[in-house]
């Protein structure tokens, strides 16, 4: 809710300030540190390393348990997919797919916590803290964050190059890098097209999960800053469109993972 | 909106750090689990297979031993059936020539009593006659001296 002495469009910009150390006001900042965004996305990281752990300690072949069988049905679900799309060994692939999976369904998430009220929590710490609470920032939905969601695609972006020496060797990636779609005598136009078409791939997918979540954000920043009246059937409406696009989103990310690394593996 | 090199770099080593704790400490019990789970119930689901196959033998056999009890019974049945005809025809053979003989002993006897009846009779009335033709010739017959007579008349009668 915006206070009295802020106009919405100060309400708005104060929502989607990061609470930074250090660092400046670039675009891309090759300084600052996005502590909330780090903060939240590792505290969720922990979160689902710690249940999944906890199931895979108490993992019996004999009767599952409630959590044993959620947690065994995320597992038999990622790996079907990977098991659809990647056609090789799945040791790491698959426990990466899961990774990424239930990580970013967990950032997303967060979306779905009212907008205010972290922000409320930590401008009253902020205050005790002995600083100004006007510029207790905090963005609690890591997804909503470029720094997240290009970490996690320039990771798959390594892991592409790292698949395509595995399964082509060098010599068999740099070959279909400069001869594949055209042909050898079209070599300019090959490199010209796979480079785009490799650039294209963590971009696309770092934009589209940023896109799809920082728009979610700031929707719900928006309902915010109606009369308390007007907010509840916007508000629901918003939500209940968000919980698919978290999962959507989470799905999305882990799908095209999979489909990028099987497209390095496999030979063509 | 801002992208931080380096809140993507930690970020970035965060990750591979739990993509590794998952592949390591996660992932294998699961999935092991998971497989061991499938090999119980393929196994169990091959025990009831057999199962029922062993209860269909074992309803099998039964239904041959109810069905060679029956044939016994009904061979022990028609058995003793024959036994028990055989007997009664034996006892009414017994029976009827037991009759037969009674009344073929009866009968002699009734012929015995009818001949000796009949001597006695012969005998009163030879005495008769002899009473008669003594007292017809007034005269006493001698009974000794005229026996052979009488008793040709006797004979006669």
């Amino acid at each position: 809710m915006a206070s009295a002495e802020q106009t919405p469009a100060e309400y708005v910009t104060h929502h989607l300030q990061h609470l930074t150390y250090a660092g400046d006001k670039q675009f891309i900042s090759l300084t600052a540190w996005h502590l909330d965004t780090l903060f939240f996305a590792t505290i969720l990281g922990l979160v689902f390393l710690t249940i999944f752990r906890i199931a895979a300690v108490k993992a019996t072949s004999g009767v599952p348990g409630k959590l044993q069988n959620f947690v065994e049905s995320i597992i038999e679900f990622v790996d079907n997919s990977v098991k659809d799309g990647f056609h090789g060994p799945r040791g790491f692939i698959a426990p990466l797919a899961l990774t990424i999976f239930v990580w970013v369904f967990l950032w997303n998430c967060m979306d779905l916590l009212p907008v205010d009220l972290v922000p409320m929590i930590w401008a009253q710490v902020y205050g005790a803290m002995g600083h100004d609470p006007h510029h207790a920032y905090i963005r609690v939905v890591p997804s909503a964050d470029m720094s997240a969601t290009f970490a996690l695609s320039l990771s798959v972006f390594i892991l592409i190059f790292v698949y395509s020496f595995k399964g082509k060797g060098a010599g068999g990636f740099a070959k279909e890098f400069l001869t594949h779609p055209f042909g050898a005598k079209m070599l300019p136009a090959n490199v010209l097209l796979n480079t785009v078409e490799y650039l294209a791939r963590p971009l696309s997918l770092a934009l589209r999960l940023f896109g799809n979540l920082y728009a979610g954000e700031l929707i719900f920043i928006l309902i915010a800053l109606l009369p308390w009246w007007a907010q509840v059937i916007p508000g629901m409406g918003w939500m209940i469109f968000h919980i698919l696009v978290v999962t959507l989103q989470a799905f999305i990310f882990m799908t095209l993972t999979i489909v990028y690394l099987s497209m390095a593996y496999e030979h063509h | 909106m801002q992208a931080s090199i380096p809140s993507i770099v930690g970020q970035m080593i965060v990750f591979f750090i739990f993509v590794l704790f998952t592949m390591k400490y996660v992932w294998p019990p699961i999935t092991k689990a998971l497989e061991e789970r499938r090999v119980r119930i393929a196994e169990g689901l091959a025990a009831a297979e057999r199962g029922a196959a062993s209860l269909k033998e074992a309803s099998a056999k039964s239904d041959e031993a109810l069905k060679a009890a029956r044939v016994q019974a009904q061979e022990i049945l028609a058995a003793a059936n024959k036994q028990a005809t055989q007997m009664i025809e034996q006892a009414k053979a017994t029976a009827t020539a037991e009759g037969e003989k009674i009344v073929e002993h009866a009968n002699g006897e009734v012929a015995r009593q009818v001949a000796h009846a009949k001597e006695e009779l012969r005998k009163q009335v030879a005495d008769l006659a002899v009473l008669g033709a003594a007292r017809i010739l007034k005269r006493e017959v001698n009974a000794s001296a005229h026996a052979d007579i009488l008793q040709d008349l006797a004979g006669r009668i």
